[in-house]
């Protein structure tokens, strides 16, 4: 099964992966063979087995409603790459602004 | 000259009690070991020498003020955690160039547990990238050398956990399990790792690969030592919504029962052509000590075994490329120039990712993209519960699961770090008891060419201790879990 380059570019874009040509091709060519080895599930009859998401039959796990410490907002800030004002600062992200 | 000490976690404890010998002592000569053999076994990845020699230090004083009874139950004992779990203001680099320099903020529960019980934290070790591997040459830092052989890989993920502990740099270690890279390097490297059940060990502040599966455990050389450090480790954690709020036992005291009434099946499955044949007579041979204890072994079927791995090369990545996200340049870690929001991320991502890290966020995101879920993830889901039906089948009859931890002797450095496949395939094995969320017990059961081989012990959830008890059985009756490597022999 063959993955072609279109494919490639629209999975890194979704994934927001910068590929170089060769990381495109060798992937191209490695994610087929992974997905024609997975293929093999095709065989096994699923219809009417239900899903496992999780090993554990846990749903909704609350704890009392009482205010805790967080992290320290300086500590968390100065592990940034920038920061500013209190605040993670980003690139310009709202056009016009 | 590093002076001979006891190099088992319990037994050095009680050296300390009697005052044979001090932590400072102790862990003057791990640093030592650790000067002269990790520039090329390559085991740690952060070392924190001037920290650990002042707990050392700070261990001796309780020591010589005597009661040593009431000193917790790691006291001044040196151990290396793997380097995904969070330590606060010292670096964790999850192996990877994108986390190159962060010093979290907070550290993982496992962390704090080892703290309180007195654990003397000298350092952090090598992993593949972000946990993605088997051998620890996905690090971006360097593979890890094996310490039987120093030509052939440790095994992966925590390889260097485990070459650490097996090396005799440190009596104990921790590493993470989310397809085998627990038992995989304690399998290949020679010496006692499990990954516990899911949900028995907090994984707050270790950082997440693949949710559904990932699980911390500890490796030892004996299994004695890998009880202590569970039981250390293990329990209810509020922080960790998945983490089981059921009661840890007193594993010490379950191995003082013995082996008896366990029961033991076989897998045929486990024993197929693709497993090397030194392999299979080892562990061959190890269930017939288990028969000469008065064990009964019988044979089971696990018939969707092969199926596992392919489901897990759907689960695993598509998880992963959801848990990955978050490195995007803003919170932590690299971030690329750039003035474009959009720019910034994926540039920031390619130059901080590696190759197999990118290999699977892109399948991840691929089986997850719209029209492809149901095809692959949802069937790989499916598998899911297949694999956990043949475990509960075996479980119907049988307490323990035994077979090989891996198909192979460890391998060479390079030798299958160009085929992606052909590297997940050392985890045939182990990936099936992830997916079931079992606990699972690698030990070594013999030697081949000098090379170490694992057994593996797989038991019912929440059932460590009946793992802990028929391995430690074992070790009675044989010899390898006291075998080192050649450079593990004190200079």
């Amino acid at each position: 099964m063959a993955i072609d380059r279109a494919t490639v570019d629209h999975v890194a874009h979704l994934a927001r992966l910068a590929l170089t040509d060769q990381d495109r091709e060798r992937f191209a060519e490695q994610l087929g063979r992974i997905l024609e080895y997975c293929a093999r599930l095709n065989q096994l009859p699923l219809a009417d087995v239900p899903p496992t998401s999780h090993v554990i039959p846990i749903t909704n796990v609350l704890r009392d409603d009482t205010a805790t410490l967080s992290l320290d907002r300086d500590e968390v800030l100065t592990a940034a790459p920038a920061h500013e004002a209190g605040f993670f600062r980003v690139p310009k992200v709202l056009e016009g602004a | 000259m590093e002076p001979r000490h006891p190099s088992g976690a319990l037994a050095l404890r009680a050296a300390y009690a009697a005052r044979d010998v001090r932590p400072s002592d102790v862990v003057d000569a791990a640093l030592a070991r650790i000067a002269r053999l990790d520039p090329d076994l390559h085991a740690f990845l952060h070392v924190d020498g001037d920290r650990a020699r002042a707990e050392a230090s700070a261990w001796d004083g309780r020591f010589r003020a005597g009661a040593a009874d009431g000193l917790p139950p790691l006291a001044g004992v040196p151990v290396a955690v793997k380097d995904n779990m969070c330590t606060r203001g010292s670096p964790t680099t999850c192996g990877s160039r994108i986390l190159e320099g962060w010093r979290p903020p907070y550290d993982a529960t496992v962390v704090t547990r080892l703290r309180e019980a007195g654990a003397i934290i000298v350092g952090k070790t090598n992993l593949d990238e972000f946990a993605m591997g088997s051998s620890t040459e996905h690090s971006a830092f360097g593979p890890t050398r094996n310490p039987w052989d120093r030509t052939r890989v440790p095994g992966g993920s925590s390889g260097g956990s485990a070459a650490a502990v097996a090396a005799g740099m440190v009596p104990l270690a921790l590493g993470s399990d989310t397809g085998g890279s627990v038992r995989l390097p304690a399998g290949f490297c020679g010496i006692v790792g499990m990954k516990p059940t899911y949900g028995r060990v907090s994984r707050y502040g270790l950082v997440a690969f693949a949710s559904s599966l990932d699980q911390i455990g500890p490796f030892a050389f004996d299994v004695a030592d890998c009880a202590l450090l569970l039981r250390t480790v293990a329990g209810h954690d509020p922080r960790d919504s998945t983490s089981a709020n059921v009661p840890v036992p007193d594993y010490a005291a379950a191995l003082a029962q013995g082996a008896g009434g366990i029961r033991v099946g076989v897998p045929d499955e486990a024993f197929g052509p693709g497993v090397e044949p030194a392999v299979a007579s080892a562990v061959r041979q190890a269930l017939e000590v288990f028969t000469a204890q008065g064990v009964q072994v019988e044979q089971i079927s696990l018939p969707t075994i092969d199926a596992a791995l392919p489901a897990y090369y759907l689960i695993a990545p598509a998880e992963a490329s959801s848990n990955l996200a978050r490195y995007d340049g803003v919170q932590y870690g690299l971030r690329a120039a750039s003035d474009d929001l959009y720019e910034m991320y994926a540039e920031t991502r390619r130059q901080g990712f590696g190759a197999e890290v990118k290999r699977r966020i892109m399948l991840g995101t691929y089986v997850l993209s719209a029209g492809y879920y149901e095809a692959y993830y949802l069937k790989a889901q499916r598998v899911r519960t297949l694999v956990a039906r043949d475990f509960e089948r075996a479980f119907s009859h049988v307490d323990v699961v035994a077979m090989p931890v891996a198909p192979t002797l460890p391998f060479a450095l390079g030798e299958r770090a160009a085929d992606p496949l052909q590297m997940y395939l050392s985890d045939i094995f182990t990936i099936p008891v992830n997916l079931a969320g079992l606990p699972g017990l690698a030990l070594p059961c013999g030697f081949h060419n000098g090379l170490p081989i694992g057994m593996q012990l797989v038991g019912r959830a929440f059932e460590e201790a009946t793992l802990l008890r028929a391995a430690h059985a074992y070790e009675q009756a044989t010899p390898w879990h006291r075998e080192r490597p050649p450079v593990a022999a004190a200079a």
